[in-house]
């Protein structure tokens, strides 16, 4: 809070991660919806994301969101009650709601504008969905847990009315009152009980000055609820049982009323009650909902069962609540952290019991800790030397002479083994889940289908599998372009899957699964597959292949990646926009992965994508050349070959091709290339390591000997000395040498630019 | 050569001082990170002459720039004896190859005299000042002066 900047600014920034995980929760329960295994939870499951992010939202004043999620959250609120159904017209806006929500929210973070017409245009439909009397009604805590007030209450001090919790009010009846809120004098009545918990204590807050601020608001009659408080023989030193219930008369609103609370009120059990002439309404401090979302599987497994209880103050709960007490999802996440008072009577477990069966619940979030991606970085760092010391350190025994079979060896093998878990472990601190890039690709398969009326559905699977971070990262564009794709130009269009005889709802199907210390995924349509004739037409009409070529199905299928390349007759508002499959094969490879197709006529395509788990380290082939160890990217290389006098042919006055099968490459001398020696004459029996360049075209790189292929740990150059040219990075070798690691693409493109440069230049020479 | 220490008025610095091609230098000690001795870089391609190489200290990868080709005095004929001083300036860790390594000095900041305006030489602007201790002068490094700028030289 010391800070000079806005002291608000961490925790709102901690509010929007929360949003996306809250978004995230959103649109994977619609999904669960949509695909019809939704049960009641789903539905509020989602009520409470667009209510938590509403509260949140209210607090830091974002008035676009609030507006937007208020009238979400009205609509969603009718389906919880029952009163409106979830049809597929419905659905379709709720998603579209949802991925607006998510617009609004990013939006808000990043101080830009979104698009409005469309959020207003989807606030009228949601309008319309539940009558228009309801739609831009901006009352606070409206939708929220607005229940019909139990008269028993107010006898009842000691009772948490917080059991209106939001398990509840679904059943409770839905009559709001639409007046508005306001006495007719201007003034408010405000009935608030509030309940410090142990925690609020403990976070060196003071009730009585919540109480002083209250009275600076009108004349309030304050009176302390000691119900709940038990004998100090009998109670727990720390735990927390007074109350408060407190009448307020003021010209305030409720706003300002819950601002007081503002600090304190998830640390405690807070009721503010507006009392008019004919009606109530409840609103709470948003950030209590904000825990009740977190303990989603709480109320819903036992909304009404449990009893209200109070660490230490279960004694005379029966007494003094009779039939009415209910759980409040606040006192059951509290009480596990007070201990339990020696006279806790049987009904003191059972909320310790449902706090128990919460991991079992498949909402129940996982507890985790938010962790700057630099200190996770710094320990990968560390423990990449850890293997390089480990790897040094067998090499010297090695050189010692100590046998294989001593206990020196024996320890460094198990250490060695060690090390390896350890690197696999924390490069898995990195990974994330692949969820919230497959949820956003559901959003684009979405958008794109309504962009070209085709109907289709995004199938995921392996949402769990994890992959590095940044890989997540850098998938979203070629994953967007690539699901686009199929829906635009793998799947027909909607009288072609008549023909096709067909179901009329297209298939994407997205999937992700780890194989071999690799993640593999795959997009997979359901469409007319790759018309192989029309693609080689259009391959041979746009020059890329000779007419006369007779290409293979597997290498008609790779002209897509052709630079180039598009097949679609008519350029769509989705695609055909000027990239095509070639960038994203350059984003793939640039990732360290390679793509391939397969594809069955009248059957579907399948797009696979292979990456490595993580970026940290690089599957090399370690080679020698002038003396130097340099490593080069596996997933660069096409073939190895050895050269004879019949594939090397010299063009110019020292360049030289080689010819692969038909075709030419130029070849490349990598010790020339990175000045390490002169020019050789005579380059046969050389070994060249032929390299796909990502044109489809190849070139050969000559190097002294192939040593090993192995994993290496990529190590950033300095900046400083700004780009080398052909060297992507370095590594340390189990000697503790430095090896460069190449970037043979670019080292392929600088070897061209240069040799047109000197070409032009012969020119105006001669 | 540790004779006449001036713990006087005036700030006082703390120098580094070692040899390179027959002449003394200097250098703040406060930027030394540590002193290890001679490895051998791995060569970087297309990189300036004067740069050796990386190599690796302890998993971070090290550019070493030879001192001697950076003052224009003539690559460094690389033996055992040679030392690389490792020094941290402007975000940056780079090793430098020197000679030997002389001593520590402790001056006071009226001791260093501006080095007189000399265009035509090659090091004149890697020189922030000059000071005699004993019976030698000694440069004292303006270290940023020595690193390339982060985008120009590179290529």
């Amino acid at each position: 809070m010391s800070t000079s900047e806005d002291p608000m600014a961490e925790i709102k920034a901690s509010f929007f991660v929360e949003c996306e995980e809250l978004l995230e929760n959103l649109a994977e329960s619609l999904q669960i919806i949509d695909d019809g295994q939704d049960d009641e939870e789903t539905i509020n499951v989602v009520f409470r994301a667009v209510h938590s992010i509403k509260g949140g939202a209210g607090a830091f004043g974002l008035d676009d969101l609030v507006e937007f999620s208020h009238s979400y959250e009205t609509v969603l609120d009718q389906v919880r009650s029952g009163d409106l159904k979830t049809d597929k017209n419905a659905l379709r806006l709720f998603f579209a709601a949802a991925d607006m929500l998510s617009d609004i929210t990013r939006a808000s973070r990043d101080g830009t504008e979104f698009d409005r017409t469309r959020s207003q245009s989807i606030l009228k439909e949601l309008g319309e969905l539940i009558g228009a009397e309801e739609s831009n009604e901006e009352e606070e805590g409206s939708a929220a847990a607005s229940f019909a007030p139990l008269t028993l209450r107010l006898d009842l001090p000691g009772l948490s009315e917080d059991a209106a919790s939001d398990g509840q009010d679904a059943q409770v009846s839905e009559d709001k009152d639409p007046n508005d809120q306001e006495d007719t004098d201007g003034r408010h009545h405000y009935r608030i009980f509030f309940r410090p918990h142990h925690s609020l204590y403990a976070a060196n807050n003071e009730p009585q000055f919540i109480l002083r601020c209250l009275q600076k608001l009108g004349p309030t009659k304050i009176k302390a609820d000691i119900d709940a408080v038990v004998p100090l023989d009998v109670r727990p030193p720390d735990s927390a049982s007074i109350a408060w219930n407190i009448d307020l008369e003021t010209d305030a609103d409720l706003a300002e009323v819950q601002e007081i609370f503002e600090f304190v009120a998830d640390l405690c059990d807070l009721e503010i009650e507006e009392i008019g002439a004919a009606q109530s309404d409840v609103a709470r401090a948003p950030a209590p909902e904000e825990d009740m979302a977190d303990l989603a599987p709480i109320d819903a497994s036992a909304p009404m069962t449990t009893q209200a209880i109070e660490a230490g103050g279960t004694r005379d709960q029966n007494a003094r609540t009779g039939g009415e007490e209910q759980v409040t999802t606040r006192i059951a996440k509290t009480v596990p952290a007070v201990p339990e008072g020696p006279a806790a009577n049987p009904a003191t477990s059972k909320p310790a019991q449902v706090q128990a069966a919460k991991p079992t619940e498949t909402a129940g979030p996982k507890a985790t800790v938010r962790v700057d991606l630099e200190k996770i970085d710094r320990l990968v760092n560390l423990v990449g030397e850890l293997v390089i010391n480990q790897a040094m350190l067998s090499q010297s025994a090695e050189q010692a002479g100590i046998p294989a079979n001593s206990a020196v060896m024996q320890g460094l093998e198990e250490f060695m083994q060690l090390t390896r878990d350890i690197q696999e472990s924390v490069m898995m601190i990195r990974a994330q889940p692949v969820k919230s890039l497959f949820q956003r690709m559901a959003r684009i398969a979405r958008e794109a289908s309504a962009a070209i009326e085709k109907d289709v559905r995004l199938k995921t699977f392996g949402d769990t599998t994890e992959v590095d971070k940044t890989v997540i990262e850098r998938l979203a564009d070629p994953l967007t372009h690539m699901i686009r794709n199929a829906v635009d130009h793998g799947l027909e269009t909607k009288e072609g899957r008549a023909e096709a005889g067909k179901p009329p709802t297209g298939i994407v199907s997205l999937t992700a699964a780890h194989r071999s210390g690799r993640v593999i995924i795959e997009i997979t349509d359901d469409g007319a597959g790759i018309d192989r004739e029309r693609v080689l037409a259009r391959a041979v009409e746009r020059g890329l292949v000779p007419a006369s070529a007779t290409l293979s199905d597997s290498e008609i299928d790779n002209l897509l990646f052709m630079p180039g390349f598009s097949t679609a007759e008519a350029v769509s508002s989705l695609s055909g926009r000027g990239v095509g499959m070639d960038v994203v094969k350059t984003a793939i490879q640039s990732l360290g992965g390679n793509i391939t197709i397969t594809s069955e006529k009248g059957r579907g395509s399948t797009f696979s994508i292979s990456l490595p788990l993580t970026l940290a380290v690089l599957d090399g082939m370690v080679v020698q050349v002038a003396g130097e160890t340099l490593v080069i990217p596996l997933n660069a290389i096409v073939e190895t070959l050895t050269l004879s006098e019949d594939n090397l042919r010299s063009l110019g006055a020292q360049g030289f091709v080689v010819e692969i099968r038909g075709g030419f490459a130029p070849l490349i001398d990598l010790g020339v290339e990175l000045g390490y020696r002169q020019v050789q004459r005579d380059y046969a029996g050389s070994i060249v390591l032929v390299i796909g360049l990502d044109d489809g075209r190849r070139s050969t790189l000559v190097v002294d000997a192939i040593q090993d292929q192995r994993q290496v740990v990529i190590k950033g150059l300095q900046q400083g000395f700004g780009d080398i040219p052909g060297i992507a990075a370095a590594t340390i070798l189990g000697d503790g040498q430095i090896a460069l690691i190449l970037d043979p693409v670019g080292l392929t493109r600088r070897h061209h630019a240069a040799s047109v440069l000197e070409n032009s230049l012969d020119r105006k020479v001669g | 050569m540790q004779e006449e220490r001036h713990i006087a008025e005036g700030s006082l610095i703390e120098l580094l001082s070692f040899s390179v091609g027959q002449q003394s230098y200097a250098m703040e000690i406060m930027s030394v990170r540590e002193i290890r001795g001679w490895a051998k870089p791995t060569p970087l391609p297309h990189a300036p002459h004067y740069l050796r190489g990386v190599i690796n200290l302890r998993g971070t990868v090290l550019p070493i720039i030879d001192l001697a080709g950076r003052l224009g005095l003539g690559e460094t004929e690389v033996t055992d004896r040679n030392v690389i001083i490792v020094v941290h300036v402007g975000g940056r860790t780079v090793g430098l190859l020197v000679d030997a390594v002389s001593d520590i000095l402790t001056l006071s900041s009226s001791d260093l005299q501006p080095p007189p305006d000399m265009r035509e030489s090659d090091d004149a602007d890697c020189i922030a000042a000059l000071t005699i201790v004993g019976e030698k002068m000694i440069r004292i490094l303006d270290l940023p002066a020595l690193l390339p700028e982060s985008d120009e030289e590179a290529a």
